[in-house]
């Protein structure tokens, strides 16, 4: 599932909008509101301009066919929570709560994010630009062979991937950002972080370990790294293996912990 | 037959000397040997060698004393708090009407036990007969839903068992933590599906298959600590159903990672309500702590439908033993604060109240409505109804009753079809004694004895405990 569902289009299909919602004066309830009547509709495609913080902006939409969304300013926390299968295009920033506890479908953000970035998301990517906040991948999941996947252009702050079990993170440190998170990965019991850029050892959290990067890693990699120029543009080259690959200890941090 | 139903491997048959042999100091105590044995030859009683009486080194101090030695780590345990501290519901007495109000006989005239959850509205807009303001609100045909029971914690035939006598009685069960599998959405209209800190297969469907969502912020057996279900109970099904690798130590954070503050809470109750299009109410569940009030009042603002307070004696599937006999404050007190401070705040409609923590009777749940509940939880009653003999060996997977474990062999003892009738029989029993007790009172339906302090006298009680619990002393 870490593959683009409709990504290869996203661009082109905007030019012919199936719907515009001008977000101004909305509550986020009146807001989703409009949102699902579109899509229920059939529209398939929705612009939505002047967004000013309106929360939830994507979970009003699940049991529906796939709905793209480009938001144009900033939308509030929770965007995409609990969101399946939809795909939604922020050209601005975003805040907290970006992907809660998503179960598929892929969020793009031209810009940088706030806290708690894709928590305990179990499938679907997400897409940004620039930074993170603070605990980004928190608890993320994976189960069978879906995975989720993130991709963080910039770098993130502290205590990303913090009790993460599965699914993958990529920072890719464009801009020589300088990775002055601490705790990363504190009780990992699954899935893989990668970080491009230097950090030291004790920037890794409790439970957390480096690993040599292995083909899958690179296959992996180089799919995220050409996503994300087709998206954003690179101002860098990128190699998949100039990437410190993150993983856990074991997949049981806790089983010593009890009599 | 005792080798074979004992999990902890107490009975193993000796060829050479063809005998059975007992090892005693693995026994839980849980009866089913004694209670199976064809012969019955088998009594379980308290180890009579014991070390010398000692009134504060008590057997259980000194024995978990030695395994923290051993082990150095922290002691589980199972089931809900089980020293001996006050149980308020035995310093509380019902009212009952003589010769100025009569008494209604239940046997003759309708007794009205049907409950509805929910944010009730200041007052109700009605357009050709049908209401059109108000929020979501659930119905159940008496004051007793069963507690939060995750798939992992206790086997698919147990929650089976209690989705089915939910569905057959009117009432609700509880997925718990661990998802809902897919065998039991068919019973959507009867369940509560949690969505607790470790989000463990919450997913749209999960929430839509419901009649009610959750969120599980504590539990009264272990207020502000997380949950681990180890890595050797993470089955291939139970991996399905929490959406987690095989194998994989499932992790329920002490907090929810998202919610800081009442408008993290907020943010997390409206994500719910958007992602079940406003048509289900979302309950917001805390252990009963000494802030009870203020955070329930808190809760109510943030926009919840319904507050969940489960009380010290709550149960639980696995818990440090140093948590669950010390941390928490008893639901009975709880209970009354929250229910006074609400009103006091002119805000008690805006929610309904569930309290839950040790609910052993009708009794128990008729004064608790009368305290201020609209409706109680049931976990261990329910259990004991459907086998458990409390032994508390709940944490280590293994319950020869076929209750506490996901091992396919033993909780094959649970057969839904029986069980479920059990249950049934449970919340029917106990639905007739509550009208027999409103009855009494020369109430006809349990909405008149809501929050009816009047109808409760306290015996044995301080002045601060009668203050807490707002009733009067007997005789008064």
């Amino acid at each position: 599932m870490a593959n683009s569902i409709i990504l290869g289009d996203i661009r082109a299909s905007y030019d012919f909008p199936d719907a515009e919602i001008d977000a101004l004066g909305s509550s986020f309830k009146e807001l989703n509101e409009r949102i699902k009547l579109a899509a229920d509709k059939g529209v398939r495609r929705i612009v939505l301009r002047r967004v000013y913080g309106q929360r939830y902006i994507g979970t009003r939409l699940n049991g529906l066919p796939p709905v793209s969304i480009e938001i144009f300013g900033t939308p509030g926390n929770d965007l995409g929570a609990f969101m399946d299968g939809h795909v939604i295009l922020v050209h601005g920033n975003a805040q907290d709560g970006v992907g809660n506890t998503m179960h598929g479908g892929e969020i793009i953000v031209e810009g940088r994010v706030g806290d708690v970035l894709g928590m305990s998301m179990v499938a679907g990517s997400i897409l940004v630009r620039d930074d993170a906040g603070y605990r980004a991948a928190l608890h993320m999941k994976e189960y069978g062979r879906t995975f989720p996947s993130i991709v963080i252009g910039g770098t993130a702050r502290d205590f990303l991937g913090e009790y993460m079990a599965g699914g993958r993170v990529v920072v890719l440190g464009l801009g020589n950002r300088k990775h002055r998170m601490s705790f990363i990965g504190t009780g990992i019991h699954g899935g893989t972080i990668y970080i491009r850029g230097a950090f030291a050892r004790e920037q890794l959290g409790e439970g957390a370990e480096v690993a040599p990067l292995q083909s899958p890693d690179l296959t992996y990699l180089k799919a995220q790294i050409e996503k994300f120029g087709q998206m954003f543009g690179l101002s860098e080259e990128i190699a998949a293996n100039q990437f410190t690959k993150v993983v856990p200890k074991g997949r049981r941090p806790y089983s010593s912990l009890y009599a | 037959m005792c080798a074979r139903q004992c999990g902890f491997g107490v009975h193993t048959y000796d060829e050479v000397a063809d005998r059975m042999i007992s090892d005693q100091s693995k026994c839980a105590g849980c009866q089913r040997c004694a209670v199976l044995c064809p012969t019955g030859a088998i009594t379980v009683g308290l180890n009579p060698y014991s070390y010398a009486p000692n009134f504060y080194w008590t057997r259980e101090r000194i024995t978990d004393l030695k395994r923290q030695a051993e082990s150095g780590g922290v002691l589980l345990t199972g089931c809900g708090n089980d020293k001996p501290m006050r149980v308020y519901w035995d310093h509380l007495v019902l009212d009952a009407s003589q010769v100025t109000n009569p008494s209604i006989d239940p046997l003759r005239e309708p007794m009205e036990l049907r409950t509805f959850l929910g944010r009730k509205p200041r007052r109700l807009e009605i357009v050709d007969g049908q209401p059109v303001n108000g929020d979501p609100q659930v119905r159940i045909e008496l004051p007793v839903m069963f507690s939060a029971l995750s798939y992992g914690a206790v086997s698919a035939q147990a929650q089976e068992s209690l989705a089915r006598a939910a569905k057959a009685v009117g009432t609700l069960f509880n997925s718990g933590e661990g998802g809902l599998p897919r065998g039991l959405r068919k019973f959507a209209d009867n369940a509560v599906v949690q969505c607790a800190s470790g989000r463990f297969g919450v997913d749209p469907g999960y929430l839509r298959c419901s009649a009610m969502v959750e969120i599980k912020i504590g539990q009264g057996a272990k207020p502000g600590i997380g949950g681990h279900l180890p890595g050797e109970k993470v089955s291939k099904s139970i991996s399905a159903a929490r959406k987690i690798p095989v194998g994989t130590d499932a992790l329920s954070p002490a907090p929810q990672h998202d919610i800081y503050s009442i408008e993290d809470l907020r943010t997390l109750i409206y994500a719910l309500k958007e992602a079940t299009d406003y048509e289900k109410p979302v309950s917001v569940k805390i252990a009963a702590v000494n802030n009870a009030a203020a955070i329930a009042s808190g809760i109510v603002r943030a926009g919840a439908d319904v507050v969940a307070i489960d009380g010290i004696r709550g149960g639980t599937g696995a818990a440090p033993k140093v948590i669950r006999d010390n941390v928490g404050v008893p639901i009975e007190m709880a209970l009354a604060s929250v229910d006074s401070r609400l009103r006091a705040e002119g805000i008690r409609n805006q929610c309904s109240l569930v309290v839950a923590g040790g609910f052993r009777c009708s009794a128990d749940v008729v004064k608790a409505i009368a305290l201020g509940a609209d409706a109680v939880y049931i976990g261990t009653a329910a259990l004991v109804a459907m086998g458990c003999t409390l032994c508390q060996k709940c944490h280590t997977g293994i319950c020869n009753w076929g209750i506490c474990t996901t091992d396919p062999y033993l909780s094959k003892r649970i057969n839904p079809d029986i069980v479920s009738r059990r249950l049934i029989g449970l919340l029917c029993a106990w639905s007739l004694e509550i009208k027999e007790m409103l009855g009494g009172m020369g109430i006809n339906a349990i909405e008149s004895l809501r929050g009816n302090r009047e109808h409760l006298r306290g015996v044995g009680l301080s002045d601060w405990e009668l203050e807490v619990l707002g009733v009067k002393g007997a005789g008064q």
